[in-house]
């Protein structure tokens, strides 16, 4: 009678104060049945890694319009694999230039989306990626 | 080292997979379950329920900070509802916790209504056991007023704290719901709401109205209870019977909240002092087990019975040749696993 949900943490670090889109992929996640724990605006990188553990989530999901993924994103990466973390998908969204992309992957970021990312496929790449491990 | 002794060690990241292996009924579920169950009894079980947006998250953010500042631990378990359109959920309580994050004696965990209520209800009392084994002084569930579901999540909570807000509780609704039998303790939050004294007076009259001692006791100890307690009388008597407070706290700035506290301690000792802290733990106990047992022999019984046959059966009563009282005589006669 097991039943395997995918659970995800949305999580908006850094200092903008929009959270429309990180809402709209929470969404999003939700109606593809996934369990969505969403923590709301201005997370430091110890507050995600924390959430993280505690909810024993598959996937963290980062949201960071402010163009500051490049300082956050390695930070919140070192932390996810000192935590133990390493089992964790971690995707991230928002305005990145194409060449960041490869440094971020490199620091462990499995997915990076654009802005304009249709939803279903964000969908479909966390479902495949979760259905390959096991 | 097994993932039972990991949490017993102290390892949060143990405490956080054998929650989601309780919670998914893995098959390593029982046998965790079974290692922690003898450290399990020291928690205080406080229940948070109430209406959506009464403030219910950030009470339990303010009672945690308070608990902690008293020295005690503290789990939250916060529990909101599946859709049931898509399966999925949005569990949004950890935005009003904030100030709880980085504290390792705070460890708080989201979960998700699932499927039915008494899944529900039994899959949280084994996440509370889990929680419970790790230690923690206090475990706060808070769960959306709805209804029979907190009722049954109340029936594991020893304290039961029922938020109202301005404006919500003054018609009958809260009763019709049976939420204020179910309540130890009534808060009304947004207490910098202007309202809120309307809402403390109407919630004092109802409960003068509802509250003629011993219906509080039996909802307490459940419906489907059949068992006798050892001829024990589960009514208080009018002397020794617990008043439910009426409190304000404004959950933003932390006012009243101490006071809340001081009551739930207060409630403890009573539910000590009282015997009804063993009473209730034995109505727990009972429920569960027949709950247990009605799902093992029900389980058992249908992997004995084969789909065949239960076809066969069907299509007999549809033709009306067999009342389903007989089928289920003839089938229990054949393929009953206790003989
Ligand atoms: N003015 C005022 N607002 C409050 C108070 N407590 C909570 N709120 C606000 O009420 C809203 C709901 O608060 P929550 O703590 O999320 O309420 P909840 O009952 O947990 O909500 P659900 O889990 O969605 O049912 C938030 O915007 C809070 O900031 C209070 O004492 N006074
Ligand atoms: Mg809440």
């Amino acid at each position: 009678m097991s039943e395997r949900k995918i659970r995800v943490l949305v999580a908006k670090p850094g200092l903008d104060g929009h959270d429309r889109g990180a809402k709209v992929i929470a969404r999003a996640l939700r109606d593809a049945g996934m369990e969505v724990i969403y923590t709301g605006l201005r997370q430091t990188p110890d507050m995600i890694i924390e959430a993280a553990l505690q909810e024993d989530v598959d996937v963290i999901g980062l949201s960071i319009l402010s163009g500051a993924h490049m300082a956050l994103a390695p930070v919140i990466m070192e932390k996810v694999h000192a935590a133990g973390l390493d089992d964790v998908m971690v995707i991230l969204g928002g305005i990145i230039p194409d060449e960041d992309i490869p440094i971020l992957k490199e620091a462990g970021v499995s997915e990076v989306f654009g802005p304009g990312s249709n939803t279903n496929h964000i969908v479909k790449v966390i479902q495949d990626s979760i259905r390959a491990r096991e | 080292m097994t993932l039972a002794e990991e949490v017993l060690g102290g390892s949060r990241r143990a405490l956080a997979r054998a929650i989601t292996a309780v919670e998914n009924q893995a098959a390593s579920a029982p046998e965790v379950l079974a290692a922690l169950f003898s450290h399990t009894g020291h928690a205080h079980l406080l229940g948070v329920t109430g209406a959506p947006g009464t403030g219910k998250s950030s009470l339990v953010n303010q009672l945690a900070l308070d608990a902690r500042k008293a020295g005690k631990t503290v789990a939250v378990l916060a529990v909101d509802p599946t859709s049931p359109f898509t399966g999925g959920a949005i569990l949004g309580d950890r935005i009003r916790m904030r100030e709880l994050a980085g504290d390792s004696g705070v460890f708080i965990r989201s979960m998700a209504t699932r499927g039915s209520l008494g899944g529900l209800a039994r899959a949280t009392a084994d996440v509370v056991k889990v929680l419970d084994a790790a230690g923690f002084d206090y475990i706060m569930i808070e769960t959306v007023g709805a209804g029979q579901s907190e009722v049954d999540i109340a029936r594991h909570a020893q304290t039961t704290i029922v938020v109202e807000a301005p404006g919500m509780g003054d018609d009958v609704q809260a009763i019709k719901a049976g939420i204020l039998e179910i309540a130890d303790i009534l808060v009304v939050n947004k207490a910098d709401d202007p309202r809120a004294e309307t809402t403390v007076r109407a919630l004092r009259a109802m409960l003068d109205l509802a509250h003629p001692g011993d219906a509080h006791a039996v909802s307490h100890h459940g419906m489907l209870m059949r068992v006798v307690l050892n001829g024990q009388d589960g009514a208080p008597t009018e002397a020794n019977a617990w008043r439910v407070p009426v409190m304000t706290t404004n959950a933003l700035s932390g006012e009243g909240v101490p006071e809340v506290l001081t009551q739930v301690v207060n409630h403890r000792q009573h539910l000590r002092d009282t015997g009804e802290m063993a009473r209730r733990e034995m109505a727990r106990i009972i429920n569960e087990v027949d709950a247990a047992l009605r799902d093992r022999l029900m389980a058992d019984l249908l992997d004995r019975i084969p789909n065949s046959e239960l076809e066969t059966m069907v299509a007999r009563i549809a033709r009306r040749e067999l009342a389903p009282q007989q089928a289920v005589s003839v089938l229990v006669a054949a393929y009953s696993p206790i003989t």
